[in-house]
């Protein structure tokens, strides 16, 4: 392996102006085609410093992923600068890959009819780890990730939430620098939600490992997350604290009850509106900041309860209301 | 019936998006047609009159196997790799539970399928062959009316076969060697590599009595006009009677099948 | 150069690690794989059937015995059986672009040629290439060729510069893919209709279609034109003694400039994101 670069740790991922334009034909007629630009990424800049942990967020087709290929190198920008950890991703995509952990959410690259413990064989030997660095990781991956009783088991029988710590497991046991995750708790449970934001925690502070994740859970963003960029229509509309977003947008969560029977709106609970009424349920809405207990509780006293449930706002909530605040944007 | 009619106009119109896919094949059908059509001139030019047919004959016998490859898939490339698919991830569940008839839904995008790639892939390789080499096509429309009844019984035997094969998936796991053993069946004994009365001997008769003749021999054949009066019916009912007889043997397969998955839980 | 020759290494290290990778799952079905690897086998035998059925009716076709077709027939197999055990699936690759795993091949530190290249690695295929060399051994021991060691040589270097002729040949069907994904199935004319085609002999085809199989795709010089001098015979094209010889150069020109085109498919795919 040659001299690692020279890397500031102040703008360990350095974009300048990062630009993606795609042209786009479209069929207009019988034979004849247009031809149009796309520019899904439009001029993004931003820096993140060695050891943060930056949540990546926007509506579906913002140019997210845009953004994520070009900083691993999958994509070639159109314009602009760009460098991770000291490496300019487009020219040289390989070396960067010894530095970087991908997880692409729902597409797995563990070996479906092999034993998990087999695709970490071919990550150790197509990385190239030292055998002692590679037991040290293996040992405290499949510790914090509660890996143990799964390495014998072909990856196919995993669930689905068993698999995405595999495959964090996986991106992280050549020691990456950084570590991208794109929708890392999609389709999971709530135990395996919890044991993934746990792991990524411990992985920061302990290692210091910068990470930036694509979500649309707003939890993980809560949970994990110092420092929050939104983007759309390929510009970044938003780079700060979560606190600043939920201030800006004012975000609700959802309280869903069902109730015995149809009864009139539930309007005696303070701190909350009744958002939508079908049937015997109901939809409250109250502030994200508070607790959701004593609302409960307030209801619970007041009405026949069968069943209740706390829905998080989403993040395409979020950044609507977002504009709804601030037309200008 | 209208439920079936729906779906194979779907099946139809679901090939019909593959405009670039379909324009390859039908490219690759043309290659592979000038190909064998040199093999057999040489082999014709040998032996005239070679299993009963003349030269012209024997182009057209080359030509309209790469018109009708893909309509009455004797390289697979119909539902069979889908039905399995779904036989594996255990979707096939939801699909017993609908208001339908499995064995016929397929059947009818099958239906739709063929009759897409009749037309998509099969004229113009077709025409092709017309253009470069003398071929011996009817003039009489009676005999392409009872051309395409022909073909559409192929179909349905082609179709019979894949869907027992595919229900192998009930009990193997991966089903794959199965379908690729009778893809091999199907090409070798329909009659694509080399006409079956070319075949010597008693092997060459018991070649023309099974099922995977009906697939394709026996539709060339009635084009070429080998067949008359009674024995034409003969050869539609040979058609016919492999189809009703393959398609019941999948509806016994299919009971066991759903059974088994049923007892398994799916 | 050192450098060159390490990554080279590195990237054939990449291939058989990942081979062996899919041998393995494979085995996970061992039945399915005993059927398959049967399947191709008798898949590329059917061929050679119809030519038996074929002369059990005739003595020559196009003027060649059958001992001289199972010459043809089996140096072609064989290579062609190399060449798809090698490279056959690198065609996968319009499919992980449709589904968005190609992408997770270049995040690795690996040449992405070498996994495209090793995808879905397929042991069974090692039945083509059995299939192929009973064939050609039959061929060598029944055709009229007074053998020698040079000329047994000839023969070996011909079946491995064929292997990679037609590893050029898939190579390109491959990078052909970042550009046009849906036509896949135009390689197909050139890998399994090439070697339908050179099972023959050229007598058999018209003069402009040999003439393209020799200028055009130089298919001509997987097997043809080597074994018509191992025969003894004149090329239909009645092209000088030497133009036999240089099957291993066709072979190393034609990676090279399929190995380009693989390069800029990449750097179009890598610029489009398609």
């Amino acid at each position: 392996m040659g001299k690692e670069p020279a890397t500031d740790d102040k703008a360990f991922i350095e974009l300048d102006g990062l630009e993606k334009v795609f042209q786009v034909r479209r069929r207009a007629g019988l034979l004849r085609r247009e031809r149009r630009e796309v520019r899904a990424v439009d001029g993004i800049s931003f820096r993140v410093p060695r050891g943060e942990i930056v949540g990546y967020i926007g509506p579906n087709g913002a140019g997210k992923s845009t953004t994520i290929k070009m900083l691993t190198g999958i994509l070639m920008p159109s314009g602009g600068r760009l460098r991770v950890a000291g490496i300019d991703p487009t020219r040289d995509r390989t070396r960067l890959a010894r530095r970087i952990g991908v997880v692409f959410g729902q597409r797995t690259t563990l070996w479906w009819d092999l034993p998990l413990r087999d695709s970490y064989g071919l990550v150790r030997r197509m990385y190239r780890i030292p055998d002692a660095r590679y037991r040290a990781n293996m040992e405290r991956c499949v510790d914090l990730l509660d890996l143990g009783d799964l390495l014998d088991v072909p990856v196919r029988q995993l669930s689905l939430g068993q698999r995405m710590r595999g495959d964090i497991a996986a991106a992280l046991l050549h020691d990456p620098d950084v570590l991208y995750l794109d929708e890392p708790t999609i389709g999971l449970d709530v135990v395996s939600k919890a044991k993934v934001r746990g792991f990524l925690r411990d992985l920061n502070a302990e290692r210091g490992t910068t990470v930036l994740l694509t979500t649309h859970d707003l939890t993980d963003i809560e949970q994990l997350c110092g420092r929050v960029m939104v983007i759309d229509h390929g510009r970044l509309v938003y780079d700060g604290a979560l606190d600043g977003l939920h201030k800006v947008g004012e975000s609700e969560r959802m309280l869903v009850v069902d109730l015995e029977r149809e009864l009139p709106p539930i309007d005696d609970v303070p701190g909350t509106r009744v958002d939508r009424v079908e049937g015997p349920r109901q939809w409250l809405a109250f502030p994200a900041a508070r607790s959701a207990a004593p609302i409960v509780a307030a209801v619970a006293e007041r009405y026949p309860l069968v069943d209740l449930s706390v829905r998080e706002p989403d993040i395409e909530q979020v950044i609507a209301r977002l504009y709804a605040d601030r037309p200008g944007l | 019936m209208r439920l079936y009619a729906a779906v194979a106009v779907s099946g139809f119109r679901r090939h019909a998006t593959y405009r670039v896919a379909t324009a390859a094949g039908v490219f690759t059908n043309t290659v592979f047609g000038f190909i064998l059509a040199y093999t057999f001139i040489a082999l014709w030019d040998e032996r005239p009159h070679l299993g009963g047919y003349d030269q012209g004959q024997a182009l057209t016998f080359v030509w309209v196997g790469q018109a009708l490859l893909a309509a009455v898939s004797l390289m697979g490339g119909g539902f069979e790799q889908e039905l399995q698919e779904r036989i594996r991830n255990g979707d096939i569940a939801v699909d017993l539970y609908r208001p339908a008839d499995l064995q016929l839904w397929w059947l009818s995008a099958d239906l739709g399928r063929a009759g897409f790639q009749l037309l998509g892939r099969g004229v113009v390789p077709l025409a092709a062959g017309a253009l470069c080499f003398e071929l011996t096509l009817p003039t009489a429309p009676l005999r392409w009316l009872l051309f395409l009844c022909a073909v559409t019984l192929a179909v349905v035997v082609g179709f019979a076969l894949r869907y027992l094969m595919a229900l192998g998936a009930f009990w193997l796991l991966d089903n794959a060697g199965v379908l690729m053993v009778g893809q091999l069946l199907s090409l070798f004994f329909s009659g694509m590599l080399l006409p079956l009365t070319v075949f010597p001997g008693t092997f060459g008769d018991v070649a023309q009595a099974l099922p995977w003749a009906a697939v394709f021999q026996v539709p060339v054949d009635v084009l070429l006009g080998r067949y008359a009066g009674t024995g034409l019916a003969g050869a539609l009912g040979f058609q016919a009677g492999w189809a009703a007889l393959l398609l019941a043997l999948g509806r016994l397969t299919q009971a066991r099948a759903t059974r088994k998955a049923v007892v398994q839980g799916g | 150069m050192a450098e060159r020759l390490a990554s080279w290494s590195h990237a054939v290290r990449a291939y058989l690690l990942i081979a062996g990778m899919w041998v393995r799952s494979t085995m996970t079905y061992r039945a399915s794989f005993v059927l398959m690897a049967v399947g191709n086998c008798l898949a590329s035998a059917l061929d050679f059937v119809a030519i038996l059925l074929m002369f059990s009716h005739i003595d020559a076709l196009g003027g060649f015995t059958l001992p001289e077709i199972a010459l043809l027939y089996g140096a072609t197999c064989t290579s062609f059986g190399l060449a798809d055990l090698i490279l056959g699936n690198a065609e996968r690759v319009g499919q992980r672009v449709r589904d968005g795993t190609f992408d997770t091949l270049l995040v690795r530190p690996v040449p992405v040629l070498a996994q495209v290249a090793a995808d879905r690695f397929a042991l069974r295929r090692l039945g083509r290439i059995a299939q192929g060399l009973a064939v050609l051994g039959w061929g060598v021991a029944a055709a009229d060729v007074a053998w020698t060691p040079l000329k047994a040589l000839f023969l070996l270097v011909t079946v491995v510069a064929g292997a990679a002729i037609f590893c050029a040949v898939f190579l390109a069907g491959a990078a052909f893919q970042f550009w046009a994904a849906d036509a896949s199935e135009v390689a197909n004319s050139f890998t399994y209709g090439g070697v339908t085609m050179l099972q023959y002999p050229p007598t058999v085809f018209a003069r402009d279609l040999v003439r393209g199989v020799t200028f055009v795709v130089p298919l001509a010089f997987v097997n043809w034109l080597p074994v018509l001098r191992l025969l003894g015979r004149d090329d239909p094209l009645h092209l000088p003694g030497w133009v036999s010889l240089c099957g291993p150069l066709v072979a190393v020109l034609l990676l090279g400039l399929t190995g380009l085109v693989w390069r800029a498919g990449l750097r179009s795919y890598r610029s489009t994101g398609s």
